[in-house]
C-alpha cells in the first residue's frame, strides 16, 4: 500500500485517491471558437510521460483536488500542494 | 525453415533432439528497409509477418527493446474472445478470432489455441438486461453469442459459489463458444519463427532514442544500434507508444496502467472455461498445466513500472475467493504486471499520424493479446499500401476530433 499526502488532510492510503487528469491542460476559451482539434486537444490528448509527471488528483474522502508530482516509474511523490489560488 | 510436424518429433526424438535449430534468426540491423516496425511483441511480430506474407515486403525489421514477447504480450492472461457491442469492434475482434482459429497451420507453430468457450456472468437483474443486449448485439453482428440463465451457468461453471449468503449469486450471463485461451508465448515465438523465414530482420536489445523527420516525412529511427533508415515506420509498443510518438511531436489520447495477472500453484481439471464475473470484474482461467490463471482490473495510479500495487491485487484476488470460496486453499505461485496503454472510449488507434509514413497500432488497453492477429494484418496493411483497410478505419486517430468515438467501456462493460 502507498501513501500519497493529501495538502489537506495529510498521509492517507493510495486507495482514498483518484488520478483525474494531467495537469497543465487550458481550456478552450471562448469555448465557441474553438475548433475540433483544440477540443480533442483539451479533453482527450495526453503525454503519459515516463518518469517526472505533474498530475491533478481528488482525496475522495475530502473532496479537494491537488497537484502531485510523481516519477511514474518509481512512483516517488516529491510534492503535493494545493491547486493554484487554493491554500491548504 | 524446418517444417514442424509429427514425423520430424518422432525423428528428432529418435536422435535425442539434438537436430533442433534455433526458431528464428538473430539478425543485425541493415542500414536501411522498406519499413520498421518499432516493438517485438505480438502485434509487432504478426505486422512483420503479414507485411511479409500478405504484401510481399520483406525488407522489413522488427526492433524490440528487451526480448521478443517480453512486454504485454508475455504478461496477459491468454484470454481470446470477440464479445464486444460495436460492429466496428466485432469485425475488428472477429477478424483477430478467425484468424487465431487457423494460425497453427499458417505458422506452423502449435499456439495451443483452446476454443473452450467463455461465460460472462451476471448477479443482478440489471446485468442480466446488459448481458441480454451483449448477447443480442453480438448475435446481430454475425458473431455467436447467447444469453444463458443460472442454470446453464452453473452447469458450466459448478464450482461458482452458490451458498444461499453468497455476496454474488449468479444468475446467468453471455456465452461465447467460440473464445478461449492460447499460448500467449508461442504467439509471438510462432510469429517470429514464420516472419524471420520469410526474410525479416528482429533484432533484439535494440531501443529507439528518436523518430528520424525530414520534410515533414519520415525517413527512419535512431538506435542505440546506429541510425536506420526507413521510408515507413509502424509503432506497436503499447505503452511506451506515446513516449515513442512524442519524439514526432505527437500527443495521444492515452493513460498508461499497470494491469496485473496471477498464477496459482497447478491442481487438477476443475474449470474448464474461461469466467469473467461483472460483480467482482475478476476473470479467471485454468492453464493446461493446471494453475489457475486470473486477473481484473487496473491499478489506478497511472505508471510505467511494471509492477502492480496491493489494492488491486486485494481486489482481484478477494475477487476471485467471493466466486469460488475453494480456492482459499491454493496458494500463490506468481504475480506480475504490464503496462497497459488506455484510451478514453477504451478502443484502440489504428492509423496514420504525425509525418507522412508513420502509422500506430496502440491504445489496446487491457484487451491487445486476444486483437493480436487482427492488429498486425491491419498496420501490415497501413505499411504496404499507406491506407486504411476498412476494418481499421473507424480507429483512426481522428476519431477524437470528429466525434466518433467507439466507447466499447460502456458499451460492452469493460471495467477500465
Amino acid at each position: 500500500m502507498q501513501i500519497f499526502t493529501c495538502p489537506f488532510c495529510g498521509p492517507r492510503d493510495e486507495t482514498e485517491f483518484h488520478f483525474a487528469a494531467e495537469a497543465g491542460k487550458k481550456r478552450p476559451m471562448p469555448a465557441e471558437t474553438a475548433t475540433d482539434d483544440e477540443w480533442a486537444e483539451y479533453l482527450y490528448m495526453n503525454s503519459a510521460s515516463r518518469g517526472k509527471a505533474q498530475e491533478v488528483w481528488l482525496h475522495v474522502t475530502c473532496g479537494e483536488f491537488f497537484l502531485m508530482t510523481r516519477d511514474t516509474v518509481t512512483r516517488d511523490v516529491t510534492a503535493v500542494t494545493p491547486l493554484p489560488g487554493r491554500n491548504a | 525453415m524446418k517444417r514442424y510436424s509429427a514425423l520430424s518429433l518422432f525423428t528428432e526424438g529418435l536422435r535425442g533432439h539434438r537436430g533442433w535449430t534455433p526458431a528464428w534468426r538473430k539478425a543485425t540491423p541493415q542500414p536501411g528497409y522498406d519499413a520498421v516496425i518499432v516493438g517485438g511483441g505480438g502485434h509487432g511480430l504478426a505486422t512483420a509477418y503479414y507485411l511479409a506474407k500478405n504484401h510481399g515486403v520483406s525488407r522489413v525489421a522488427v526492433l524490440e527493446k528487451g526480448w521478443i514477447g517480453g512486454g504485454n504480450t508475455g504478461r496477459n492472461t491468454t484470454a481470446i474472445r470477440s464479445n464486444y457491442f460495436y460492429p466496428e469492434s466485432v469485425a475488428l475482434y472477429d477478424l483477430a478470432l478467425r484468424l487465431y482459429e487457423g494460425l497453427s497451420q499458417a505458422l506452423n507453430y502449435n499456439i495451443m489455441l483452446s476454443q473452450r468457450g467463455m461465460l460472462i456472468a451476471a448477479h443482478t437483474p440489471t446485468q442480466m438486461e446488459i448481458c441480454a443486449r451483449i448477447a443480442n448485439a453480438m448475435q446481430l453482428n454475425g458473431v455467436d453469442g447467447e444469453l444463458v440463465g443460472a442454470e446453464e451457468a452453473l452447469r458450466r461453471v459448478p464450482l461458482l459459489n452458490r451458498a444461499a449468503d453468497a455476496r454474488y449469486n449468479c444468475m446467468g450471463g453471455v456465452w461465447q463458444e467460440r473464445a478461449g485461451i492460447a499460448r500467449h508465448d508461442a504467439v509471438a515465438w510462432g510469429y517470429a519463427r514464420a516472419a524471420s523465414a520469410l526474410g525479416v530482420d528482429i533484432i533484439e536489445n535494440c531501443t529507439v532514442t528518436d523518430l528520424l523527420i525530414e520534410s515533414g516525412k519520415i525517413t527512419g529511427v535512431e538506435t542505440d544500434k546506429g541510425s536506420i533508415r526507413a521510408g515507413r515506420v509502424g509503432l506497436a509498443a503499447a505503452g511506451a507508444t506515446p513516449g515513442l510518438a512524442s519524439m514526432a511531436g505527437i500527443r495521444l489520447p492515452i493513460h498508461t496502467y499497470a494491469l496485473q495477472a496471477f498464477v496459482s500453484e497447478p491442481v487438477k481439471p476443475m474449470l474448464d472455461t474461461v469466467l469473467l464475473y461483472l460483480g467482482t470484474g475478476t476473470y479467471v482461467s485454468q492453464s493446461d498445466k493446471g494453475e489457475l490463471v486470473f486477473g481484473g482490473g487496473l491499478d489506478r495510479v497511472p505508471t510505467h513500472g511494471q509492477r502492480g500495487n496491493l489494492p488491486a491485487q486485494e481486489a482481484v484476488v478477494s475477487g476471485l475467493l467471493e466466486m469460488f470460496p475453494a480456492f482459499a486453499q491454493l496458494k500463490l505461485l506468481r504475480q506480475w504486471a504490464g503496462v497497459v496503454d488506455v484510451t478514453p472510449d477504451s478502443s484502440p488507434v489504428i492509423g496514420p499520424a504525425g509525418p507522412e509514413g508513420l502509422f500506430l497500432n496502440c491504445g489496446w488497453g487491457t484487451g491487445g493479446f486476444k486483437a493480436i492477429p487482427a492488429g498486425g494484418w491491419l498496420l501490415a496493411h497501413l505499411l504496404a499500401t499507406g491506407g486504411h483497410h476498412e476494418i481499421s478505419r473507424p480507429f483512426d486517430l481522428d476519431r477524437f476530433a470528429r466525434g466518433r468515438l467507439i466507447d466499447e467501456a460502456a458499451g460492452s462493460g469493460i471495467a477500465h
